[in-house]
């Protein structure tokens, strides 16, 4: 049906879809690949201060000064801690509650609704209430959960949070799940929810227990989903900025590229680095991201 | 197709109701299942709770011990030198939301049409090219983007942040544009071909009009990023009082020294949450569409 609808088109009007989406076209050429080959140029240039206009080609010695740079290694460690955290337990959280609602449940509505509605906020506006919760002020004159624990007489539990120096990333990553978790819950919801029940029944009949229709049934059937799941926590990770800036600004102990490649632009205007961290971002990304769309693109013409 | 998502997760709450015949382990997993949502309930609203909470017992009426706890009588002493600051910076949000947002959904729109309905040589490859700006990090493009709006003579006035959702927001807004029109029988447009209608005037006369849900989920998929945004709006602005808006307003009342003053902080955040918590609230299911949309796959 599809090949013979399009022969059609071609007969009426081969090129007219073309020509409404060229304004489009235009500023996606300018403004995504164009910017982008420009920030590259940045990056490969001698701008590394406010005074100087100097943008005469400098290699990679922007990229391999980064390498040398102590508080870029910090950064990108930290992304990386926070991104392993904030993944497997997003996704956790995210399965648990679509696996508590996917047969259906009196007041589902209610309870998905409430799961998803930190999607709606903005992170600046949140950051307010995480910031609170996870002081890392304690006993007598905690706040927010280490006030809690020390009512509860769970003292161990006490701890600095985000200005830990050491675990300051896992404590970040929780407000990121709090946050991602209801978008993972839908996506596996709808996920679930196109499996036909004939399938479920079927193996029932056969004798199968609920955990290994799970397993052996609706798990694999939901390996696109997972994959899905997976390229957003990732991308929306590499880039997490706000989250972070919400909550402890620029401190040093939850520095990630994002909030480092600012504080390189404005702070210090360094245009040639504040590119190249700008350009590392971007290609890590789009290591994970070019095969998934190509994928994607090849799945949707089979249909 | 994406469309069909949103029915999926929306749709078997009523099938649960008629199997309700349950043996003593159902009921225990039935009661299992009750307290392990409660718990995520709890962990889910607290953050919210204490910002309302906590915005109605004054300016320094919030003390360490109490925070979690209801207020004992209403005092909306914060509200009003809350709401004097950000009046303006979301007066201004909204100009440029509104803006934004309507832009958006029409070239969407259209976008959407010829990727679905009226494809042509290339056009897949071009869709996927408009994709990948999807997930670009907008931190590659926002040097060059600076020196465009200076170029352009936008530098300096709100319509920088117009310039950047509308066009950022291109390929989301095709997305879910083409997922929408995706589900819309061929046969439709077949139909009205054979009785030689031109492709403008089919989706003059007969998309638009099945649009209207389609509109619905780019609107306000569009208003909630951009009112939410804040990457854009502090590089763009460089943090211009004169431009500020919501969310940079909010980091400026809640970043700094002010940290103390919990009380003024959990109601300025609160007042800058409230569009958009409105609007999920009497919308939800159109922004859950929009999300899924987002998703790419189904």
């Amino acid at each position: 049906m599809a090949l013979t609808l399009s022969r059609k088109k071609r007969i009426t009007n081969p090129w007219g879809g073309f020509f409404f989406v060229l304004p489009s076209i235009v500023a996606v050429l300018v403004f995504v690949y164009g910017m982008i080959g420009w920030t590259v140029k940045f990056s490969l240039s001698n701008r590394t201060n406010a005074w100087s206009k100097d943008n005469s080609f400098a290699g990679l010695k922007n990229y391999t000064g980064l390498l040398e740079d102590p508080e870029f290694t910090h950064a990108f460690g930290n992304l990386m801690k926070f991104t392993v955290v904030f993944m497997i337990g997003t996704l956790i959280s995210g399965l648990i509650m679509s696996l508590l609602l996917e047969k259906g449940i009196r007041g589902e509505g209610f309870f998905r609704s409430i799961y998803l509605y930190p999607m709606a906020i903005s992170f600046i506006a949140m950051g307010t209430s995480w910031r609170w919760l996870m002081d890392s002020a304690r006993d007598d004159k905690g706040t927010g959960l280490n006030h809690l624990f020390h009512m509860a007489k769970l003292n161990i539990l006490q701890n600095d949070w985000y200005s830990s120096e050491n675990a300051s990333m896992y404590a970040m990553a929780l407000p990121a799940i709090w946050q991602m978790s209801g978008y993972v819950m839908a996506l596996f919801l709808a996920g679930f929810r196109g499996i036909p029940d004939d399938l479920r029944e079927a193996a029932r009949v056969d004798g199968a227990t609920e955990f290994k229709i799970y397993r052996h049934i609706l798990f694999p059937q939901l390996k696109p989903t997972f994959l899905t799941v997976l390229i957003i926590l990732g991308h929306i990770s590499m880039k997490v900025f706000d989250l972070i800036y919400g909550i402890s600004t620029k401190s040093y102990v939850t520095k990630v590229l994002a909030i480092y490649m600012w504080q390189v632009i404005f702070d210090f205007q360094n245009y040639a680095k504040g590119s190249a961290i700008a350009v590392v971002i971007l290609v890590i990304i789009a290591i994970v991201v070019i095969p998934y769309l190509v994928y994607v693109n090849k799945t949707e013409e089979m249909k | 197709m994406s469309s069909d998502l949103v029915d999926r997760v929306i749709k078997s709450k009523d099938i649960s109701r008629n199997k309700r015949k349950l043996s003593g382990s159902g009921q225990f997993w039935l009661a299992f299942r009750y307290s392990a949502l409660t718990i995520l309930f709890i962990i889910a609203a607290l953050p919210i709770y204490i910002m309302v909470v906590n915005s109605v017992k004054g300016i320094t009426g919030v003390t360490q011990s109490a925070a979690f706890l209801p207020p004992t009588h209403l005092n909306f002493d914060a509200w009003g030198p809350t709401w004097k600051v950000l009046r303006e910076p979301m007066q201004r949000t909204l100009f440029f939301v509104v803006q934004s947002s309507i832009i958006s959904a029409i070239v969407g729109s259209i976008n959407g049409f010829v990727f679905a309905k009226w494809r042509f040589k290339g056009s897949t490859f071009i869709f996927t090219l408009f994709l990948f700006g999807m997930f670009i990090p907008y931190q590659a493009i926002m040097i060059p983007l600076t020196q465009f709006n200076h170029w352009a003579g936008i530098g300096g006035t709100i319509y920088v942040l117009v310039v950047a959702h509308v066009i950022y927001g291109i390929p989301i807004c095709t997305l879910i544009f083409r997922n929408y029109y995706a589900a819309i029988p061929n046969e439709l447009i077949e139909a009205a071909r054979v009785d030689g209608a031109g492709m403008v005037r089919i989706f003059r006369t007969i998309i638009l009009p099945l649009s209207i849900p389609g509109f619905v989920v780019v609107l306000i998929w569009q208003f909630t990023s951009a009112w939410n945004d804040f990457l854009f709006a502090i590089f763009l602005t460089g943090g211009s009082p004169k431009l500020a808006v919501a969310t940079t307003a909010l980091n400026f009342i809640t970043g700094s020294g002010n940290q103390v003053y919990y009380g003024n902080n959990m109601t300025a955040s609160l007042i800058v949450s409230i569009p958009t918590l409105l609007v999920y609230m009497f919308l939800g299911r159109y922004f859950l569409r929009g999300l899924l949309s987002g998703s790419l796959k189904g």
